[in-house]
């Protein structure tokens, strides 16, 4: 039986077990929701913004380990799409993005509502595709869904034209995707994992370096495991947060520019630095001509241009973290000596006492740090925690107690404001029975507070906790610090929104909090409330994320708190 | 440092777009570019020549194998390695040295391709740092010659 264009892209999604789509309709992808309309096998749910609705996809992604899926029409559409399009691409996560287009015969004539749609997403997406004719649309979203989740993740973008939608074609779906021109490697090379294995019974100071393809491949487990047995220190990025338990005694906290002092000494002293899916981000290294000046590198990823494009790399090993690992642990755990480095742990711990994360707290007015610690005792464990970017998004990387992978989802790579929100109710639609909270700012929860509609209309009571400071805080500090406290446009003071008032006017509830006690009363009502929730909490203006490596610097000089000076 | 690499792709909509972009994206200098189908096949050989240090190089190689149209990436230093030049002199600046003209040429696997009564057009076909040669000597002799260059093509010996 034919069916058109239109009606193979439901089919194909529901043959995905697609459960949700997020989007927002328009003239070139009418058919499509045309289609959409006469279904019943997913849902859709329909974002204020292109932008809302694709960040949503991905919070959606990031907290199941689904593709996250989302619709938009041509043009403004696809163009609003691609600031979530590209925060998903540094993140490496899975996405397929279907857009409209202008029919096939009116590209090209500067239609209404046209963009070279593939042209300006191929540098943001893992691939891209114009669909030229029905007959290639089934396959091509086949091998949309398959490069997305496959080797190194990220989003693929597939763009029809609306005549391609009418038109009419055998719907058949391919059961397996082979690819002359992809194949990622999955399984480490043996002899490779064998030499790494000696190096790191070999060393005197080793470190694990975690990133976020420890999360992507589902790595925490075994992390945990060889951890636990070797009492090898370890640090974590930024986009690894949760891989191991905030309590674990070999973790030394978050490295790079707001990591720990100890996590940023234990990458400066090492003698060895076993990368786990992480990238030697410039946030991570700081100044690279001084970074890991006496390490030898192990450097584990599935993605072989992240190795040695940063640094050195003696030991690559290109693979899957998770099988690469399962690879190492018995060779790891045969005669290796966990006492052996108990002299470097005792010097990292050394430093953990002399320089820990702290902060000064208060009576008189409320440090945003004490707001994440609070909440992290006062919500379920499982919580899951996304972040918007800047002060707040640091603090809650540094202070909220994360116990399991993918339970912060907080754009790393590209720093978007605006995503916590929007990828909280994505989250929230992934994990219906688990608290989310979203720590953002009053500069960040204006860039996407439309979609509090989404929250009221499809019941998704995500909790947003802004730690307002009347500033947009990190660059505040940054002017502050290195630009002689010229606060050049940084200053919200003058404008606030009554967010008690803007969250009710949108079917939400909020709760205006200036001392402690009038947190813990409106996060346990806001629990409760079962409503898409503002909590904005007043808290000191000057506060500075600290310790913090300033720009181009090595790691070890990094500012510390002002009575450690 | 210069260097050559052939790289096989897909023969796809927007794949030599993709190629591009990612070498000025991540401000890769390209110095030639050549591409066509293979024949009796789905893919397209594009030959590039760009400059960089090896690490440099190493990344290119690495980055073009990221992406999904790109199945093979071929590195050598046993290229065999051609390029076409054309250069076309006003009749009246070369007319008593045809016969010299053609001579360089012959060296230079080329000779006279055409003339008519306003230009003289000479091609050539040689390895890259030899065409450079050719091209020197042909402009220190005559003046306002215009000259193309087709990019280097190669193949492993």
């Amino acid at each position: 039986m034919k069916m058109t264009g239109a009606r193979i892209v439901i089919e194909s999604l529901i043959k995905e077990n697609v459960k949700v789509v997020f989007g927002y309709p328009g003239g070139a992808i009418m058919n499509v929701y045309d289609e959409l309309y006469k279904q019943n096998k997913f849902k859709h749910i329909l974002a204020k913004h292109e932008q809302g609705a694709v960040h949503m996809a991905d919070g959606y992604a990031r907290a199941t380990g689904d593709v996250g899926v989302a619709f938009v029409t041509s043009g403004p559409g696809i163009t609003n799409a691609v600031t979530g399009i590209a925060t998903a691409y540094t993140d490496s996560i899975p996405l397929v993005v279907i857009s409209g287009q202008v029919p096939t015969t009116a590209i090209g004539t500067d239609a209404f509502q046209e963009v070279d749609a593939v042209g300006i997403t191929r540098p943001i997406t893992k691939h891209n595709f114009l669909v030229k004719d029905v007959k290639d649309l089934a396959y091509i979203i086949k091998e949309a869904f398959y490069l997305a989740r496959s080797g190194r993740p990220g989003p693929v973008h597939i763009d029809i034209p609306k005549d391609v939608t009418v038109a009419l074609a055998k719907f058949e779906y391919p059961e397996k995707i082979e690819l002359k021109t992809y194949k990622p490697t999955y399984k480490g090379n043996k002899r490779a994992i064998k030499r790494a294995v000696e190096a790191i019974k070999k060393a005197k100071r080793p470190v694990f370096y975690i990133g976020g393809g420890s999360v992507l491949s589902g790595a925490s487990d075994i992390i945990r495991e060889i951890v636990k047995f070797t009492k090898i220190p370890s640090v974590e990025t930024l986009m690894a947060r949760g891989v191991l338990r905030h309590d674990c005694p070999y973790l030394l906290g978050m490295v790079g520019m707001h990591g720990t002092f100890a996590a940023n000494m234990a990458m400066n002293d090492a003698d060895l630095i076993i990368s786990l899916g992480a990238r030697f981000d410039d946030r991570v290294t700081g100044k690279l001509d001084e970074f890991a000046k006496n390490a030898e590198i192990v450097h584990i990823d599935i993605d072989p241009s992240q190795i040695g494009k940063v640094v050195e790399t003696k030991y690559p090993i290109v693979g899957d973290v998770k099988l690469v690992l399962e690879e190492m642990m018995p060779l790891l755990f045969d005669g290796i000596n966990p006492d052996r480095y108990k002299e470097w742990r005792d010097v990292l711990n050394r430093y953990q006492e002399l320089y820990p994360l702290k902060y000064a707290d208060s009576d008189e007015v409320i440090k945003p740090q004490w707001v994440i610690e609070k909440t992290g005792q006062l919500v379920p464990e499982n919580a899951i925690i996304t972040t918007d970017v800047g002060q707040h998004q640091m603090w809650a990387a540094q202070f909220y107690p994360f116990t399991y992978p993918r339970q912060l989802i907080t754009s790393g790579g590209l720093g978007t404001m605006g995503f916590g929100f929007p990828a909280a109710l994505g989250a929230k639609e992934g994990a219906k029975d688990r608290v989310v909270i979203n720590f953002t700012g009053d500069g960040s929860i204006m860039m996407n507070i439309q979609e509090t509609l989404v929250g009221y209309k499809y019941n998704l009571p995500v909790i947003n906790i802004i730690l307002n400071n009347n500033y947009l805080g990190m660059v505040r500090q940054w002017q502050s610090m290195f630009y002689e406290d010229r606060l050049s446009e940084t200053d919200l003071s003058d404008v606030q929104p009554d967010f008690v008032k803007l969250a009710e006017s949108m079917g939400g509830v909020g709760y205006r909090v200036s001392k402690k006690e009038e947190f813990e009363k409106a996060l346990k009502d806001a629990m409760e409330a079962k409503k898409v929730a503002f909590i904005d909490v007043q808290v000191d203006r000057r506060e500075d994320v600290l310790p913090m490596v300033p720009p181009n610097s090595p790691l070890k000089n990094m500012l510390v708190f002002k009575e450690d000076k | 440092m210069k260097r050559v690499i052939s790289v096989i792709v897909e023969n796809e909509h927007g794949v030599l777009a993709r190629v591009v972009n990612m070498f000025a994206a991540r401000g890769y200098n390209i110095t030639s570019l050549t591409v066509a189908p293979i024949p009796n096949s789905e893919f397209s050989r594009m030959t590039i020549m760009s400059e960089g240090d090896p690490k440099v190089f190493e990344q290119i190689v690495k980055q073009l194998y990221k992406l999904i149209p790109v199945y093979k990436v071929i590195e050598s230093d046993d290229f065999i390695e051609k390029e076409m030049a054309m250069v076309k002199f006003p009749l009246k600046e070369v007319k008593d040295n045809l016969a010299d003209i053609d001579a360089i040429a012959r060296c230079y696997n080329g000779k006279i391709s055409n003339v008519n009564d306003k230009h003289v057009v000479v091609s050539v076909v040689d390895r890259p740092d030899r065409i450079d040669n050719f091209l020197k000597a042909m402009m220190s002799k005559y003046k306002n010659s215009e000259i193309v260059r087709s990019g280097v093509s190669v193949i492993e010996r």
